[in-house]
């Protein structure tokens, strides 16, 4: 793909990931982490090739097709990307809300969400208020409040304690153990290590399999 | 409520703060414009009654030696005109009661020449060629006129046309600038909550959900400032009315409201906000269009 007129950032990758699997996606600054983030969760279309999800051809997807896409994607964006106007908790509820979700159940849902991930004191708190550690949980908490059949994580524990870290880390393993394709793009080495599954690592714009792991 | 909660915060947004504004200056001249054009067709349609199958004939001035002859022979002329239902010369006394609001009550000098006055009543629906019927009645009376009040009438009605189409010109130009505004100020509110739109799409938001948002906030100020300005409307039209009541001229507009006139301006300001509304969802979709 490329942005524009400007070079193409990522070329001739071919990667397949299998619903249900868990995999890193590591490498330098640059390499285009996030402009295959940004591929996966339908915030570009690729200038060429061919890029399939939940058997969609993206390319020739219809655009009042891709929202419905979107809703099975939750998004852990690098800069969190919160509403700053709405509580914690409206924050959360707003996947749920878009979908069209029943009130009664989006607030206790998120309530309890909220508390998992340590945030139970800070539900009606506006992300201004929050520091660096608990926005990024608020945003994870929108991405997985959906219970998504794909999670993408733009380095999502980069702002966290390590102890916070591995809390979160489990978060996702266990949406995985209950069917969602996870990809974590992080250059944390320390935390690739302690878990066990397959990193993919991008290079000038190609992808390779840096380690198979147990996915 | 066209959304139960705003996900963007446009109600905390300056660049629709002026639009109350521009919505109430639009509907107050709207208003104004189409109180005025109905009257005006009031007034037209009441004009046209009041001459309808009319003519006045004069015949030279009720001091000349054979006046009353002369009379006396126009009508029979007239008469025998088929189309013509009624010709009656009119009394002295009435002519002077004609002139009465230019010279005021008993200032008539009995000395002072007045024309001799012929009141015709046409049957109904029939036209007359005034010309034919001036060379007939030059032969037997010379010198006699035929007033067709149409004709200073239809110049009268020339003008409350020309102004009922620069009243529907002035409509015209509050919808185009009514659009434009809101036009403008939902670009503006697009791109100050251009972040926010964004991550909303990307969680999964059609391009109908964010545009309510929009239409519901430009319904709020649309009516904001479409109520007080058509109020105010209200107030020019009702304190205008009284004024032209106190006056008692026949022939100027009258303002009064009937239901259907009333009617038609509670639709400006309701209109105003419909216009706008639609005009906010039209431009967030088209720019949404744009978007992955």
């Amino acid at each position: 793909m490329r942005y524009s007129i400007g070079p193409e950032v990522l070329r001739d990758l071919n990667l397949h990931l299998p619903p249900g699997s868990f995999h890193f996606l590591t490498g330098p600054s640059g390499a285009g982490k996030t402009s295959l983030l940004k591929l996966l969760y339908l915030a570009h279309r690729p200038s060429r090739g061919l890029i399939t999800m939940f058997d969609h051809d993206i390319s020739t997807t219809k655009r009042q097709q891709l929202p419905a896409l979107r809703r099975r994607i939750g998004v852990v964006f690098q800069e969190f990307r919160l509403l700053d106007h709405l509580s914690a908790l409206d924050n959360v509820a707003l996947p749920l809300r878009i979908a069209g979700a029943r009130e009664d159940q989006i607030r206790e849902h998120v309530a309890e969400l909220l508390s998992w991930v340590g945030l139970a004191d800070h539900i009606n708190a506006r992300p201004a208020t929050l520091s660096g550690g608990e926005k990024q949980r608020v945003a994870i908490a929108r991405a997985v409040i959906g219970r998504p059949s794909l999670l993408l994580a733009d380095e999502p524990t980069g702002n966290v304690d390590p102890e916070m870290g591995m809390r979160l880390m489990h978060l996702f393993l266990e949406l995985n153990k209950i069917g969602t394709t996870v990809v974590i793009a992080t250059h944390d080495q320390t935390l690739i290590d302690s878990i066990d599954k397959p990193v993919l690592r991008l290079h000038d714009g190609e992808i390779s399999l840096a380690r198979a792991g147990t996915a | 409520m066209l959304v139960r909660r705003y996900d963007l915060q446009l109600d905390r947004d300056p660049s629709g703060r002026f639009l109350p504004w521009v919505v109430g200056v639009m509907v107050f001249l709207g208003a104004l414009a189409l109180a005025g054009a109905m009257a005006l067709n009031q007034s037209v349609l009441a004009w046209n009654r009041s001459v309808e199958g009319t003519l006045t004939v004069q015949v030279g001035d009720n001091l000349a030696p054979d006046a009353a002859d002369r009379v006396t022979k126009a009508v029979a002329v007239l008469r025998s005109v088929a189309g013509i239902r009624e010709a009656r010369a009119l009394s002295r006394t009435e002519v002077e009661r004609l002139l009465e609001p230019w010279l005021g009550k008993g200032n008539i000098a009995a000395d002072l020449p007045l024309p001799d006055l012929i009141d015709v009543r046409l049957a109904p629906g029939v036209r007359l060629d005034i010309k034919a019927l001036t060379a007939r009645l030059g032969e037997a009376v010379p010198g006699a006129r035929i007033d067709d009040n149409r004709q200073w009438l239809a110049r009268l009605i020339t003008l409350a046309r020309a102004m009922q189409g620069l009243a529907a010109g002035i409509v015209g130009l509050v919808v185009i600038a009514t659009v434009t505004m809101v036009i403008f100020a939902t670009r503006a509110g697009l791109a100050v909550h251009h972040e926010v739109i964004e991550v909303v799409h990307l969680i999964g938001a059609r391009d109908a959900y964010i545009a309510r948002q929009f239409q519901a906030h430009t319904l709020n100020l649309a009516l904001g400032g479409g109520i007080p300005g058509f109020l105010a409307a209200m107030g020019v039209l009702i304190t205008l009315g009284n004024l032209i009541e106190a006056l008692q001229a026949p022939l100027l507009p009258r303002l009064a409201l009937d239901p259907v006139g009333l009617a038609a301006l509670i639709a400006v300001p309701v209109a105003a906000a419909l216009l706008a509304t639609w005009t906010a969802r039209f431009t967030v979709l088209r720019r949404l269009r744009q978007m992955v």
